[in-house]
């Protein structure tokens, strides 16, 4: 009997992790151990390093890089600041009972087109857009600015989007948070500035680092917002593997490419990790 | 047993939607089917149900962009799963060397009635047998707001990398035809380019950079030069200018005197497509008079029908510059061509310029 329910007790797991396992192996570690072995061969055919080379050795390949970590560590921190006003404000000031209609209200922009909602950016941040003319309305400038076609544009569309991610993990957590612990930090003295810094925000900084996380991956992958509304007045990471595709088919540096692109996420994952855990105390 | 007989109802009703989903999908109207790897301009219903209506031939048409897309598009597929693919003219030969194109049969295309200009045998033919034929041209050259700039400037390159027009251009995102441009104003041929002309192409690719607001793909630059954006837009031409002529008609294209840059798109069939006879019926429709007209005006973009019998009405040709051709084909260079070392080093001065500040 022991025998018996040790050994169903033992097969049990894998019967449980098996189809997440293959769902991995098949579409995940297949097509990374694929893209790596093509990011060491040259097109034309032959194994070499030369991809990698390039990107090390020509500036306005590394560039891509610094331009996509400087975009994506601009948008995440903006995104935080805003988003956790938010999420407080949703959390803690608005009434339970219409609290699920203000989070429709907040995740309302994901629910038009990515595409659509660039080029929408594009038309507002013209030079005959409303921003310049309320700007110029306003008597804050005397000529049209160049909004649009810019790294700011770039960063106001990601923005947008990031905001209504982190707002949603940061209210999760809020949410899970006992309200004994304000009572607790009161009995002991604590104003609510106090309480907040010592014991609100290191208590929610799981919500706010699985959503600094969520956007730096998907920010740094990120195609279609850069294009649109960047303009290529500058390249980032995708906007470069991208143009080694369109024309030529150059997958080996297309590859290598993107293989620097996953590692760059994987130090970001190392470094979020203590807060990445999914339990919580 | 309720539960059974409800079940078996239920299968019922399955087995007989299914049959009837067979019986239609075997209906006369299908009958026949081909897949077309195609650009947007394909893709309309204007241009594909007068084909499908009269050869009852059903086109499935799959959008792609760039010939590297489009060659790997062909690699992921199985053998006979495409039987058309629009293509550069100039890459025709890629697809060749792969052993992925039949030869067309002259024949039984119009080609007397084409451009002999836009035929292009050097990219389109190879040990004396087509494989492609130019369905669609156009120039990449200067697209403008003629009442915003001085109609005289647009007559040459160096306008472009002047002073005077800084932050009012956008450059069209593609490295061939723009640095073609850049050849042309550098006073270089676009046929004879070598790694040595590079250098004077960069620093005229440099001075238009300094110059522009934006470097954009197709609908991202129309857009620009649709609402005032910016004035002008290199590589720009009819097919940023004609479809927008009702809406805008101050748009307009020079070719200005250092040329322009000859673009021209083919037709090709695929070699292992189980139904040659019905994509040689769909390319024959593409050439014909009514398909040319229908496709060099297609809502995704205009271009210059290949066939000189292209039924056109006058305000179409008006607005395509119908008659000018003759004069703009003798201005026109070739689309640069470059071989696999120096299309790679190509692309990476057009990356040096992207990341230029």
């Amino acid at each position: 009997m022991t025998q018996s329910a040790n050994a169903s007790g033992g097969a049990v797991p894998w019967v449980a992790v098996g189809p997440a396992l293959l769902w991995t192996l098949a579409f995940f570690a297949a097509p990374f151990i694929a893209m790596a072995l093509v990011s060491v061969t040259v097109k034309g055919g032959g194994f070499s390093l030369a991809n990698y080379q390039q990107f090390f050795t020509d500036p306005s390949y590394y560039r891509a890089l610094f331009n996509s970590l400087e975009v994506t560590a601009l948008v995440t921190v903006i995104s935080i600041l805003l988003a956790y006003p938010f999420a407080w404000i949703l959390a803690e000031q608005i009434p339970e009972r219409w609290q699920r209609l203000a989070l429709i209200l907040a995740i309302l922009p994901f629910w038009t087109s990515y595409v659509v909602r660039s080029y929408s950016w594009l038309l507002v941040l013209a030079e005959k857009g409303v921003v310049n003319n309320t700007l110029v309305q306003l008597g804050l400038i005397s000529e049209p600015i160049q909004l649009a076609n810019t790294r700011f544009a770039t960063v106001t569309g990601f923005v947008h989007f990031f905001v209504m991610l982190l707002t949603l993990t940061i209210f999760a957590n809020l949410k899970q948070l006992s309200p004994s612990y304000r009572k607790a930090a009161a009995d002991l003295g604590a104003g609510p500035v106090r309480t907040f810094l010592h014991i609100i925000l290191p208590l929610t900084l799981p919500g706010i680092m699985v959503g600094a996380f969520l956007t730096f991956v998907l920010a740094t992958g990120d195609y279609i917002t850069p294009q649109i509304l960047g303009g290529n007045n500058e390249l980032l990471m995708p906007q470069l593997i991208m143009l080694q595709i369109g024309r030529r088919g150059d997958f080996p540096l297309a590859s290598a490419l993107s293989i620097l692109l996953m590692l760059v996420v994987t130090v970001a994952y190392l470094a979020c990790a203590r807060w990445l855990k999914i339990e919580r105390a | 047993m309720k539960t059974l007989s409800r079940f078996k109802n239920a299968f019922r009703k399955l087995a007989l939607s299914a049959t009837a989903l067979v019986a239609l999908g075997l209906s006369p109207a299908l009958a026949e089917e081909i897949n077309a790897l195609v650009w947007c301009d394909h893709s309309s219903p204007e241009f594909l149900k007068p084909f499908e209506d009269a050869s009852g031939i059903k086109v499935n048409v799959k959008e792609f962009e760039g010939t590297g897309a489009g060659l790997a598009l062909l690699d992921q597929s199985q053998p006979g799963d495409w039987d058309v693919m629009v293509i550069d003219s100039i890459d025709v030969r890629r697809g060749v060397e792969k052993g992925l194109f039949e030869p067309l049969p002259e024949d039984k295309l119009p080609l007397g009635d084409l451009y002999p200009q836009v035929v292009l045998d050097a990219f389109t033919k190879l040990d004396g047998k087509r494989y492609g034929i130019t369905e669609k041209f156009g120039y990449n050259t200067i697209g403008f707001n003629k009442d915003k700039v001085d109609g005289n400037d647009m007559q040459t390159l160096q306008s472009l990398v002047s002073d005077k027009y800084k932050g009012r251009i956008a450059i069209y995102d593609y490295y061939l035809p723009v640095m073609g441009m850049a050849a042309l104003a550098a006073g270089k041929k676009t046929a004879d380019l070598t790694e040595a002309d590079l250098p004077a192409i960069k620093d005229v690719l440099l001075k238009m950079k300094a110059n522009a607001k934006l470097v954009g793909e197709v609908t991202a630059s129309q857009t620009a030069l649709a609402t005032g954006e910016v004035d002008i837009l290199v590589g720009g031409g009819e097919w940023v200018t004609a479809g927008l002529a009702k809406e805008n008609p101050a748009l307009d294209f020079s070719i200005p005197k250092e040329g322009g840059i000859l673009w021209s798109q083919s037709l090709a069939m695929l070699a292992a497509s189980q139904k040659k006879d019905a994509a040689l019926k769909f390319i024959q429709y593409v050439l014909s008079s009514e398909g040319q007209a229908r496709l060099a005006t297609s809502p995704c973009y205009w271009g210059m029908p290949s066939n000189q019998k292209a039924a056109l009405t006058d305000e179409q040709k008006k607005v395509l510059r119908f008659d000018e051709q003759p004069g703009f084909l003798a201005r026109a260079q070739l689309y640069p061509a470059p071989d696999e070392k120096l299309d790679k080093q190509m692309q990476d001065v057009w990356t040096q310029m992207l990341q230029a500040q």
